[in-house]
């Protein structure tokens, strides 16, 4: 019998196209974008100004504070402008614009291909250390700066790691390809967390839709008792992080609180890559692999993208954009959000782009709650959606949180399953920002 | 049979009288004294239940204004200083005066003049598309017409033009109790004054993005160019964020700088029409009204409803000038 959350959940077409598509170096862009903001938190500091010469793996900015990041160069060349530029929503954030020019590394970056194990005499807090040098983040598209959650609170203590490669979002492969093409990096990646975290046990969740990852990374593993593949069953949201706790651990994380509260940190496939390459090799997060898919592309890929590669770039290459779409999302087409601009850059937590073709994007047409329960029946976090959106709509934002609209981890799966096609979604994040605003004015 | 009907009758009877005694009794033992003023005040307040006072409906401001020995600084916008005055009568106190004031949607950017790049399917609400992008045009700072604004008014005096898709205020409707303002999610609606004969001048942009930027995305967009606050006369404008502003109390209603603006971003309503026709040429030939609303003649005193504008506001103002 697989494990899974109990909780709710839906099952969407897993319409994982680019399965079998190994990962593709993509060509190297004319000019990047950097956007200084590609973490939670503030967004980091610019240290560079226009004219100035840059080489890969520089660092252009730096972390504004604790929950902030790194930011280096992904490509050597001219500073051209460190201005507002428009994201993928249009809205304008400052970036850092870069001319191209050859593709000269920072001394001390590796940047070969082969496999190195790590030096066995780093200890914990050097691990750290140089994850927040490398501005690492969290890569499943949640960004949050992962310095900050390998730091364990005095008083807590972790006790197990768990390692996300559910990849639960119907079409995209990007973990999955990691997991299949970097396995052993992949593996001493999850040793350094381990090790940065003083616990014994890690175990990596991977859905039974990728059994051929399941069985690699078992075989990979088999020497090493430290660490255990955990076959789940298929049920979106599993990659998140609370579900991805209850499924492998059975444990729940209370309301409010952090995985770190019963003693769990979990962290994504890529990441736990990027923390090998940053601790062994030296290399600065400047890559991420991107699933671009879509029923109508040309050619979906998974492609080996520098940060601040144009979007567009991307979709031309896997095929151009078909005169049939409709939207362009960024991230998988539950959690992603359409985009406006698609000359924006790739960020670090782009993980997918995928294109929709223009009958299968338009939303349908609302209608009223017909009080059917699906909602209520299928979140994961026990929430009540169908109040939550009247309340939204009202703007009764102080109620709101007393059906605790702050558990809500933005699945979408209420959206998903409305039978009347409610935006239920829509105005419960919208009422999550405005309690998150209540409670800090309370705390002030 | 009829035994049975008359002790029921003097039974319930009985215990009519003796629940009766009781209540009595303890309404008199937990009677709570409300000063009888409040219900007359209340009563002389608009009773819209709006909370432009600040206060949850108008019995909380009229228990405000009976309680406070000093309330010049309650006010009741939608009734206006004549309400004011005459509760401060009532209750023997100093009136707070305040002068009447209107809300103003300060952007420009109907569909001709800012381009739709995108189109939205989300929720039809501002705040919500205002959390997940720019909306449909690329403005950062735009109005979004959706019209969260006319769904919170209370009075009616707000509703989205169709040809413009922004939204135009009634200012005879408006009481400016600043719940449109509330409800902006990119605060572009502000409380200005009133005005003599209902004149103002204000400027009808809010994008703070540079010059280049903003013109790219819109083209009566405030560029920040300085021309209006250097002309002004009186130091009613200042430039800030690269965007400029009108002080509604410093202002004059000269319009000097409304010519002055190359991008037509300044707004002048209900000025009687110019008399020499700027029939294309002189310095900003572009620069007529932008907009015209509720356009009165010079002397009539009785208030027309606002016409809606033409589906520009500087064919409007051209027009206006056409039927003078």
């Amino acid at each position: 019998m697989l494990r899974t959350f109990k909780k709710g959940g839906v099952h969407p077409h897993d319409n994982k196209l680019s399965r079998d598509a190994a990962i593709e170096v993509f060509p190297l862009p004319e000019t990047v974008v950097i956007p200084l903001s590609q973490h939670i938190g503030p967004p980091a500091a610019a240290q560079v100004a226009k004219g100035d010469k840059v080489k890969a793996g520089q660092l252009i900015a730096s972390a504004a504070g604790f929950v902030s990041a790194n930011i280096h160069s992904s490509v050597s060349g001219t500073v051209v402008a460190v201005d507002n530029v428009p994201d993928a929503g249009n809205i304008r954030r400052p970036a850092v614009t870069i001319k191209v020019e050859g593709d000269e590394w920072e001394d001390g970056i590796d940047c070969t291909e082969g496999f190195r194990k790590a030096d066995a005499s780093l200890d914990g807090a050097e691990i750290i250390k140089r994850i927040a040098a490398a501005g690492i983040v969290g890569m499943g598209g949640a960004t949050f700066p992962t310095q900050v959650k390998l730091s364990v609170p005095p008083g807590k203590k972790a006790e197990y790691l768990v390692i996300n490669g559910v990849e639960c979002e119907p079409y995209l492969t990007a973990d999955h390809r990691v997991m299949m093409e970097k396995g052993e990096e992949l593996l001493e990646g999850i040793r350094l967390l381990a090790k940065a975290l003083g616990v014994a046990k890690s175990y990596i969740g991977i859905e039974n839709n990728k059994p051929d990852a399941i069985a690699h990374l078992s075989q990979l593993a088999a020497g090493d008792a430290g660490i255990e593949v955990v076959p789940l069953k298929v049920k979106y949201p599993q990659g998140g992080e609370k579900q991805l706790i209850a499924a492998v651990t059975g444990r729940e994380v209370p309301s409010g609180g952090l995985p770190l509260d019963v003693g769990v940190v979990v962290q994504n496939v890529g990441t736990a890559v990027a923390v090998y390459e940053a601790v062994v090799k030296n290399k600065p997060l400047v890559e991420r692999i991107v699933t671009v898919t879509g029923k109508t592309l040309g050619k979906p890929s998974n492609l080996r993208v520098r940060v601040g590669t144009p979007v567009s770039s991307l979709i031309e290459h896997c095929g151009g954009l078909p005169d049939s779409a409709g939207k362009v999302i960024g991230g998988g087409p539950m959690m992603g959000r359409a985009m406006s601009n698609l000359d924006c850059p790739v960020t670090k937590g782009t993980s997918g782009i995928l294109v929709m073709d223009g009958a299968q994007a338009v939303r349908r047409a609302p209608e009223a709650c017909i009080k059917c329960a699906k909602c209520v029946e299928i979140c994961p976090m026990g929430l009540e959606p169908y109040i939550l959106y009247k309340l939204g709509v009202r703007n009764r934002f102080p109620e709101m949180e007393e059906y605790y609209a702050t558990d809500c981890i933005e699945c979408g799966s209420c959206s998903f399953t409305c039978p009347a096609s409610l935006p239920l979604l829509d105005y419960i994040r919208l009422g999550k920002g405005e309690v998150m605003k209540i409670i800090r004015a309370r705390k002030n | 049979m009829s035994q049975i009907l008359i002790y029921t009758i003097l039974t319930l009877c009985l215990l009519g009288v003796v629940a009766a005694v009781v209540l009595f009794f303890v309404a008199k033992k937990f009677h709570v004294y409300e000063d009888p003023r409040i219900d007359d005040v209340e009563t002389m307040l608009p009773l819209a239940n709006c909370g432009g006072c600040g206060y949850p409906g108008c019995r909380g401001l009229a228990d405000a204004l009976v309680k406070n020995d000093d309330i010049t600084s309650l006010y009741c916008p939608v009734g206006g200083t004549s309400t004011m005055k005459r509760v401060a009568d009532f209750l023997g106190k100093s009136a707070p005066e305040k002068e009447p004031q209107v809300a103003e949607v300060r952007c420009g950017g109907s569909c001709d003049k800012r381009p739709r790049i995108s189109e939205y399917d989300g929720a039809p609400s501002c705040a919500v598309e205002n959390s997940l992008y720019s909306g449909e045009t690329g403005c950062n700072y735009g109005c979004l017409g959706k019209g969260d604004c006319v769904v919170v008014c209370n009075f009616d005096a707000i509703a989205v033009d169709p040809a413009t898709g922004l939204p135009q205020v009634d200012a005879d409707k408006c009481t400016a109790c600043g719940a449109c303002v509330k409800a902006c999610p990119r605060n572009i609606i502000e409380l200005r004054k009133k005005g003599p004969k209902n004149r103002r001048v204000y400027v009808n942009c809010v994008n703070g993005d540079k010059g280049a930027v903003s013109r790219k995305l819109c083209t009566v967009s405030c560029i920040a160019c300085g021309k209006c606050a250097k002309i002004c006369p009186f130091e009613a404008i200042t430039v800030e964020n690269n965007l400029a502003y009108i002080d509604p109390y410093k202002c004059r209603l000269c319009r000097k700088c409304v010519p002055e603006c190359p991008t037509s971003a300044i707004a002048e309503v209900n000025f009687p029409p110019k008399k020499e026709a700027p029939a294309g040429g002189g310095k900003g030939g572009d620069g007529v009204a932008v907009k015209v609303r509720e356009q009165t003649a010079p002397k009539a005193t009785s208030k027309t409803d606002g016409l809606p504008v033409g589906p520009s506001g500087g064919e409007a103002g051209e027009n206006a000038v056409q039927q003078a």
